[in-house]
């Protein structure tokens, strides 16, 4: 009896494979991490631990930033909700590790891309959100006005990141001394600058931003205008999904073309029913196909200019006006003298 | 089955060796497969790579660009001297409170009582953070340094002092006076005459310090240029904050076990002692604790290899010892998880087992053997 049993079920088992071959066909994207995600119903997103401007909680717990931001855009264009994002705060020590296990989706955390990272490492780098420099931050009464004349001086930084070997190299370049004190969290470094055993505290631009925004007296503290080196800042995912990396590119470089195409969160569904401009149709998905090759559906555009705005907004809102009151400089779009140059639509 | 316990034991054993083997290579395995996947190679090769950082503190001479191999040399020397400073610290402190809670003074009583409770029972890292930033925010900075007579100065950066600056024969005298002092444990045990020599050996210390002193040319002061002190040696808070907060933490518990082992030591003891005349100073040096010392030297034994293994709390004060530099910046530029983690892990257990191993042959020496 059993026996019998069993050979039915095999035997509708291969006939309900055999049915279910043409809808299995039929999906051309194969990304692993998009199957992946879609299945979870959620997107694991890496960002920082909490830093203002780039990622940090509210006192409800609830996240926000310009990294988050990115979370939530390719939460929105993906599962169609950007409240659907579980945040894995790193450190910068397991960052990578976090991403190259497969933890997390993809790794948003004001990380710097480099060629070790995307090629020893395996890393992708797909877009950079943030332009910025490595940026030294003293007291004002110091009376130092340049980075040469740090010569001697002690500053405080973080450990395991590209920073210490830019100062080296800066020292070797310029020949001169710069002590370096290492810290494994940014508030023991803070407090050790605020305490005044380092002349100074150094980061990438917009995270020294923030750090002087969680002094006591944010205004006894000047950045000084020199950058030792460059710190373009962005996403990573793995390698082996490039469906995955292009996906997570053409979140950032929507937000882009939002800016240049005049759409705001506010006027997005006005502009949606009222614009004849065949590319703002093209954009927010009432022409063309242009999701499919992505795997998306056609409203993905218009989900994360909804959820999140453009890139200027988000800026705005977190370094900007109303967040740490860094100008725009080179995270500007190309037609007001920066660096944000997205590429074409179709 | 098989019928004999002794041959079904030993079959029970190799059954048990061939599963650890077959884990182990299993785990081993699966680590090269995923060693390949990502295109990982392992190997210490990254060891002669030039070092391109800075280490604030160090006890040997390092320059950015030395080998990353010089680094691990200079940070394990680093570990060791906090290591070996906190445990001769906290041995002391240990013993003094140990000592103040079995007084029949109440007041001396209750203050070690108060130390203890609140030392064991607070986080270790918040104790150290909390001497870090009282050391840093309560000195003075740079430009206001305190000056001690004597050509100290003393700041938030750290007790700057004199450096002896070496004249020409510096190394012909510092062997000498190096010499001088390996002598003096081989000659405390020589005998003149029937007697040890013992302690006045010690006199050959000082005449090494003055052998040492006569290569020196001159001394090099410290003293204010621009942003910080130059000239002479110092020693930074972060040493003295690290020690600290492992000589305290450390000597709360070993001030526990002190206690407990002058209480194993007899009464009877003490009450002999008593009964002919000895004061309880008397009775405290010459009878209880000869005793009561080599009762503790197990429990201490874990005490030290705790402090051992806390030093690498000072990866969060910026001093840098071996975690901090070796799994920190090291891993970091030559991005090594693997290997770093193992040399590390290494180092300790080879540090933990070499103390442990003097423990116990200390323990041995000293042990009084009963019928």
């Amino acid at each position: 009896m059993t026996r019998q049993f069993i050979k039915l079920a095999v035997c509708g088992a291969v006939l309900a494979g055999i049915a279910a071959l043409p809808t299995a066909g039929s999906a051309q994207v194969k990304s692993p991490t998009l199957d992946a995600v879609k299945a979870r119903g959620v997107l694991v997103c890496g960002v920082d631990t909490g830093i203002p401007g780039y990622a940090f909680q509210d006192s409800s717990g609830k996240w926000l930033g310009l990294d988050v931001s990115y979370c939530r855009a390719v939460a929105a264009a993906v599962l169609g909700d950007p409240e659907k994002v579980k945040y894995i705060g790193t450190t910068s020590k397991v960052r990578f590790t976090v991403l190259q296990s497969g933890e997390i989706d993809m790794l948003i955390r004001d990380s710097e891309h480099t060629l070790l990272r995307n090629s020893a490492m395996q890393l992708e780098e797909p877009a950079k959100n943030f332009y910025t420099g490595q940026t030294f931050m003293v007291k004002k009464s110091l009376g130092v006005q340049h980075a040469k004349d740090l010569n001697g001086a002690t500053i405080c930084l973080l450990t395991g990141t590209t920073l210490e070997t830019n100062i080296a190299d800066f020292n070797r370049a310029n020949n001169i001394k710069i002590n370096t004190l290492l810290f494994d969290k940014p508030e023991e470094a803070f407090a050790a600058a605020e305490a005044g055993r380092c002349d100074g505290y150094t980061d990438d631009g917009g995270s020294v931003a923030a750090a002087r925004s969680t002094m006591k007296k944010p205004d006894d503290w000047m950045f000084l205008p020199e950058t030792i080196s460059r710190q373009p800042l962005g996403s990573f995912t793995r390698y082996g999904d490039s469906n995955w990396t292009a996906i997570v590119r053409w979140v950032h470089e929507a937000m882009l073309e939002a800016e240049v195409l005049g759409i705001t969160k506010a006027n997005i569904d006005d502009v949606k029913k009222n614009s004849t401009d065949p590319q703002v149709k093209k954009f927010l998905g009432l022409e063309g196909d242009l999701g499919k090759g992505l795997g998306l559906d056609n409203d993905w555009a218009y989900r994360i200019i909804k959820a999140e705005g453009n890139y200027g907004e988000v800026y705005d809102q977190y370094f900007g006006s109303k967040g740490l009151g860094l100008p725009r400089g080179l995270n500007n779009l190309w037609l007001n003298g920066g660096l944000m140059y997205p590429a074409s639509w179709y | 089955m098989v019928r004999r316990p002794s041959r079904r034991a030993v079959i029970g054993q190799w059954m048990l060796l061939a599963a650890v083997v077959v884990v182990a290579w299993l785990l081993f395995d699966m680590a090269s497969a995923n060693f390949a996947r990502r295109n990982m190679s392992f190997g210490f090769g990254f060891l002669s790579s030039p070092a391109n950082f800075d280490i604030p503190f160090r006890l040997i001479p390092w320059r950015e660009g030395d080998s990353m191999g010089r680094v691990l040399l200079v940070a394990l020397l680093n570990t060791l001297l906090v290591s070996a400073l906190a445990i001769v610290t906290a041995t002391l402190l240990g013993l003094l409170v140990g000592v103040m809670r079995l007084s029949s003074n109440w007041l001396v009583r209750n203050l070690a009582l108060a130390f203890i409770e609140t030392i064991r029972n607070t986080p270790q890292l918040v104790q150290i953070f909390f001497i870090y930033v009282w050391l840093v925010s309560g000195l003075p900075g740079p430009r206001q340094s305190m000056t001690i007579p004597g050509g100290l100065l003393l700041n938030n950066r750290g007790l700057y002092f004199p450096a002896p600056v070496g004249g020409p024969s510096e190394a012909l005298f510092g062997w000498l006076a190096a010499g001088l002092l390996v002598a003096i444990p081989v000659l405390w045990r020589l005998r003149r005459r029937g007697q040890r020599i013992g302690v006045k050996s010690l006199l050959l210390a000082p005449l090494a310090l003055v052998l040492y002193l006569a290569g020196m040319q001159g001394l090099d002061f410290p003293v204010l240029k621009g942003f910080n002190i130059a000239g002479g040696t110092s020693i930074p808070p972060e040493l003295v904050a690290l020690w600290m907060g492992l000589s305290i933490y450390s000597a709360a518990f070993i001030a526990e076990i002190v206690r407990g082992s002058i209480e194993a030591v007899p009464k009877g003891q003490s009450e002999a002692a008593q009964s002919i005349g000895l004061s309880y100073a008397q009775c405290l040096f010459l009878i209880t604790l000869p005793q009561a010392l080599r009762i503790m030297v197990p429990p201490l034994c874990s005490q030290y290899l705790n402090v051992i293994k806390s030093s690498s709390l000072g990866e969060f004060i910026a001093y840098p010892e071996l975690v901090q530099m070796i799994l920190g910046t090291v891993m970091q530029q030559a991005n090594r998880e693997i290997e770093t983690v193992l040399m590390v892990g290494g180092i300790f257990l080879s540090i933990s087992l070499l103390t442990s191993a003097f423990m116990n042959w200390y323990n041995r020496h000293v042990a009084l053997v009963e019928r």
